[in-house]
């Protein structure tokens, strides 16, 4: 069997034929139902998570609506709760936990380890099904009243005040969580074990160290959620107090149990963000990341750490003053490792030849708003100061930056870096560059305005609010609205791009990974040779006495 | 509270200046990081940009030095915030010895609020400026919170429990109090307000609100609930008599003691079975479902202020105020 | 390209690297599953610790013969599929499926005297929410919350036990029906090596509920 002797460099022999690849292999809906090629479930679901995405937005939508006068006109606010329950169950747990590890992760993994597919391709596919399940339950749950715990289903409230569907809700939760624990689990195996030859730790692009770090929390965490679910219908079902003090029950233990998940999920959804850009800054300026270890294991101390600070969500809970401590401390300490990337990402642009493609503005977005989103998570962890603004609008805006500016931003430029070699097709670049921009923009008009609000005191949750915080919250949904379009764009042109004619080639980017090393798209079995790894994965600068394919 | 936009809170409280300290602090702080990451990426971007396809960049692959510095320092700066963060918030964790106490009980979606002198409210505190002010805080349902911006006071209030905050305001005026955490239909009309008073306002408030002090309630309620029946000073008292009862260590039946607080009274009114106290028999019925959060907290302070031999006669009707230090 | 052997899925070298890589996902898996119980067991501990009378009066009323009596039957089979495993690697196909055979009637005669318990536990009302006698604790001056919280948890546990069991039971029946078609090689035995770690897994957790539910205190009588 033949093998590559310089791998991880653009490669002139990757033929562009219409040969066979993983779209044109088979056709018919069964081809695609019963496929357990992982590129194939890659983009079933990148269609099922898209539309998620829709639902959640959609309510995200009528509750910036809703606030933009003070009465709460547009709704009753029964509504209003079901809306950002909505809201927060579909982006949370059907949206930005899976989204990155199931589309790009399931996709890219195997090609950029040079494996043929996941370990396990039939529980690959069993994932999605169950991923499907949940959120059709969800779905289903919403347009049959919905629910209106918030995403964090506080007992008592959920257990016993809340009349609508808890039990459907926290079922469709459980469901997809099985989903993510197999989509783990696949990951942890494929790493361990389908790595192409010469393709050690250290040699590993920073993207699947993060989606290895992810792997761990998923597998670790969720079932601690999924048990905490059963014991809330349990109690539910029956009335018997598991954390009802009526029945001496304990409902800070819920809130310890449910942030024990719910805190490293946080990492679930931001580590893989990380992973993308440290991918794409090196391609966009030529050069070799700045510290690769440092990187991979700051992904690796957040994955560990992070299990250690769930109590920094209760500080004015009623945990004691000693635990707060403890918890304060080691949110400091998880803090470390994202300056390191923050500082390591800035400093691999120096001396590079950088250029400004999409993929690259999204990241350098990316950097910028979780910047801002760490910052003030700086603010927050600090004990005196989290007593004012905990469960404000303050706390809202710092989670978005990191969630919506960190993770859908990278998200994006993950799309939009390996959309041509998932499709074979180059979508319109001024169009996508464009869309960047509007999403910067009006996400910083949408969410800046809320830090304001939350130190001035508003709380969230609220479906009336006084007067004097209406023009900061007219200013949030006008950010708002920008940011609908800045979404809606990138859903027309990257299908028209399906149906243009710009093909991609092999490797648009002139990039490194082993993904680039094969035709766009890829065939079935991924690679038409097995790639054999010499060096490390960013050698940009080792490539220019090497041949570029298609640049 | 103008129809103008704010776009810093009112500082009311002894403690708003000390967390807007560390506030601007941290703004400042972060605010110079966020501007100085943004101004050497844009420089980086602006002055690396592409020139020309063939140039090379150098090979860089790291530098320990530096990226072993950009971990120390942040960890340094770190630690400074997390002792400042921990000092402050210690010192708002308790309140001072003379505080004044008053209740609040939390429910679907109202606050109801006991003044130690018997006054009542709704969704309205009134509270002289300049002295501090410990509240204590239940729920009768589910949890909520009791926030006050203008104080940057904040504490969830729990079913089952009392929980704690104080404060003591520097401005008279009125200031909002929201609901905090999510409680339901209704959880953004929680609200009301804090009307903070000079002393002598403060005063003729109180005065002109007189209902008799909590204590006073709490015995009324005392001899209602037929409590004087065992709990009497006489002989055939079949239950512990109360006489400076509250704060004391009271030793169990099963060898373990407790300092009689307000949880452990509160849990021998609604769980007399559960701490049994050494020497007597578990006879006592509860009371669950038949006193409200409202009338333990009158129980408590009628308590608190029973000194020796003034146990009400069990024939007594509800009559005289007992001599405690809560009557004005 | 070279015959490849039967079993062998496209993406993996040979038999050996395909089987290491199952069995490394069945660690995997268990190291979930540990959370899984690990969740119940931290409710669990947080509550004894705050009302250990009522956990020591709930424990006593629970069937420790029937317990004693389980835990001895999963250990036996715990051992018969550890010997099942080795006789899939040695080939010996009868002895396999006899091994099988008796794992999966020593999984069922578990859930069977399980059942037959909590038919019991039922009867004596002693199932919080369909069937509880708040009344007959307080008697015993113990507070029935505290009960119903030790039962809940003990319901929980066991029942989530018994479940990973069944799945189990259903499982070696699949195995066993390949075992007795000459399904598995000494070249291919993984699955039974990987279901087997699976059912040791689930043998452990007993012997970690055995003493968190059954002995909590001295007793005087077995049942």
């Amino acid at each position: 069997m033949t093998t590559l002797t310089t791998p991880y460099r653009p490669q002139a022999k990757v033929t562009e034929t219409t040969a066979e690849n993983y779209l044109n292999v088979a056709y018919g809906v069964k081809s695609w139902l019963l496929t357990t090629d992982h590129k194939r479930i890659g983009l079933l679901y990148l269609m099922s998570v898209t539309v998620m995405f829709f639902v959640g937005g959609v309510a995200a939508t009528l509750i910036r609506l809703n606030l933009l006068t003070p009465h709460g006109q547009l709704v009753t606010a029964d509504t209003y709760n079901k809306l950002f329950s909505a809201h927060g169950i579909v982006m949370v747990f059907f949206f930005l936990v899976p989204v990155v590890p199931t589309v790009l992760g399931n996709f890219m993994l195997p090609l950029m380890i040079g494996a043929r597919d996941l370990a396990f391709p039939r529980l690959n596919l069993a994932s999605w099904y169950i991923y499907l399940v949940g959120a059709f339950l969800m779905l289903l749950v919403l347009f049959s009243g919905g629910v209106d715990t918030g995403w964090t289903f506080y007992t008592p409230f959920s257990s016993k005040a809340s009349h609508t569907n808890v039990l459907p809700a926290v079922t469709a939760i459980v469901i997809a969580g099985f989903s993510s624990i197999f989509t783990g689990l696949n990951f942890v195996v494929t790493v361990h074990r389908l790595r192409a030859p010469g393709l050690t730790w250290f040699r590993l692009p920073l993207f699947v160290w993060s989606l290895y770090s992810t792997s761990i929390i998923m597998l670790l965490a969720t079932p601690v959620l999924a048990m905490l679910f059963v014991l809330l219908a349990i109690e539910r079902l029956w009335g018997v107090g598991i954390f009802d003090p009526a029945l001496d029950g304990d409902p800070l233990l819920f809130q310890h149990l449910f942030w024990f998940y719910s805190h490293p999920a946080v990492y679930i959804m931001i580590l893989p963000g990380m992973g993308i850009v440290s991918e794409i800054l090196p391609c966009f300026s030529r050069k070799n990341i700045f510290g690769y270890q440092f990187i991979a294991f700051s992904s690796i101390s957040i994955a560990v750490i992070g299990f250690l600070v769930w109590g920094h969500h209760m500080f004015v809970a009623g945990e004691s003053v000693y635990a707060a401590l403890v918890f304060s401390l080691l949110s400091y300490l998880v803090a470390v490792p994202s300056a390191i990337k923050v500082f390591n990402w800035t400093a691999t642009l120096y001396k590079g030849s950088v250029s400004f493609q999409t993929p690259m503005l999204f990241a350098l977005g990316f950097i910028g708003l979780f910047t801002i989103g760490g910052l003030t998570g700086l603010m927050l962890a600090a004990l005196g100061l989290n007593i004012h603004v905990h469960d404000t609008y303050f706390i809202v805006a710092h989670f978005h930056f990191i969630m919506v500016g960190g993770m859908v931003m990278g998200y994006m430029a993950g799309l939009h870096y390996w959309w041509p070699k998932m499709t074979g097709k180059m979508y319109s670049e001024w169009w996508a560059r464009l869309s960047a921009l509007i999403i910067f923009v009006g996400f910083i008009l949408t969410f800046m305005p809320q830090f304001i609000l939350g130190y001035l005191g508003m709380p969230r949750r609220y479906h009336v609010y006084p007067a004097e915080f209406q023009v900061l919250n007219v200013l949030s949904t006008a950010g708002a609205s920008i940011l609908g379009v800045g979404y809606l764009l990138p859903f027309a042109y990257l299908i028209a791009s399906l149906f243009g004619r710009t093909r991609s080639g092999p490797n648009p980017w002139a990039a490194t990974g082993l993904e680039w090393q094969t035709p766009s798209p890829p065939p079935p079995q991924n690679f038409l040779v097995t790639p054999h790894v010499t060096c490390g994965p960013y050698e940009y600068a080792l490539s220019s006495e090497g041949d570029h394919a298609s640049s | 509270m103008g129809t103008q936009m704010p776009l810093f809170p009112e500082q009311a409280s002894t403690a708003a200046s000390k967390v807007d300290t560390l506030f601007l602090f941290l703004l400042a702080l972060t605010g110079s990081v966020a501007i100085g990451v943004t101004v050497m990426i844009v420089f980086y971007t602006i002055r690396y940009r592409r020139r020309d396809d063939s140039l090379q960049p150098p090979r860089i692959m790291g530098s320990l030095r530096l990226e072993s510095l950009w971990s120390a320092i942040p960890l340094v700066i770190f630690l400074g915030i997390f002792i400042w963060g921990a000092k402050l918030y210690y010192s708002m964790a308790s309140a001072p010895e003379n505080a004044l106490e008053i209740y609040v009980v939390g429910k679907q979606w109202m606050w109801k609020i006991q003044h130690p002198e018997g006054q009542r409210e709704i969704n309205e505190l009134h509270v002289p400026m300049g002295r501090p002010v410990k509240l204590t805080l239940t729920s009768e349902d589910v949890i909520h919170d009791f926030f006050v911006p203008a104080f940057r006071t904040k504490v969830d209030v729990l079913p089952g429990r009392y929980v704690h905050t104080w404060f003591q305001a520097t401005q008279p005026g009125e200031y909002h109090l929201f609901c905090a955490q999510y409680c339901g239909t209704n959880h953004a009309g929680m609200i009301g307000k804090i009307v903070v008073q000079t002393p002598s306002d403060y005063q003729a408030w109180l005065n002109s609100h007189a209902e008799g002090s909590l204590a006073l309630q709490g015995r009324k309620l005392f001899l209602k609930f037929q409590c004087v029946t065992c709990h009497s000073a006489d002989s055939q008292a079949r239950a512990p008599v109360l006489g400076k009862l509250y704060g004391r260590q009271v030793h169990l039946q099963d060898g373990s003691s407790v300092v009689a607080d307000d949880q452990y009274i509160r849990e021998s009114i609604l769980k007399p079975e559960a701490r049994i106290v050494a020497g007597w028999q578990p006879i006592m019925p509860t009371f669950q479902g038949q006193v409200t959060e409202e009338d333990i907290l009158q129980l408590l302070a009628f308590i608190k202020a029973l000194e020796p031999g003034q146990t009400p006669e069990r024939t007594e009707e509800a009559t005289a105020p007992t001599k405690n230090s809560l009557t004005p | 390209m070279p015959v490849r052997d039967r079993g062998l899925w496209h993406h993996f070298d040979s038999l050996d690297h395909q089987a290491d890589s199952n069995l490394l996902g069945m660690w995997v898996f268990l190291a979930t599953e540990l959370l899984v119980f690990g969740a119940l067991f931290t409710g669990y501990s947080a509550y004894r610790w705050r009302y250990p009378a009522g956990f020591e009066a709930g424990s006593r009323h629970l069937n420790l013969l029937i317990g004693g009596v389980n835990t001895v039957v999963l250990l036996t089979s715990s051992l018969t599929m550890a010997l099942a495993v080795r006789a899939a690697s040695q080939g010996r196909q009868a002895l396999l499926v006899r091994l099988l055979l008796a794992t999966l009637f020593l999984g069922s005669a578990f859930l069977g005297l399980k059942a037959v318990e909590y038919r019991q536990d039922y009867l004596e009302r002693l199932v919080p929410g369909l069937a509880f006698d708040r009344g007959a604790w307080q008697e015993l001056h113990v507070n029935p919350n505290h009960v119903q919280l030790f039962l809940i948890f003990y319901y929980v546990m066991t029942g989530i036990h018994a479940l990973h069991l069944t799945i189990g039971i259903g499982v070696l029946g699949i195995l066993t029906l390949k075992a007795s078609r000459g399904h598995f090689t000494p070249q291919y035995s993984a699955p039974v090596e990987m279901w087997g770690l699976y059912w040791h897994f689930v043998d452990i957790i007993w012997l970690f509920l055995l003493p968190l539910l059954y002995l909590v205190s001295t007793r005087t009588s077995f049942y």
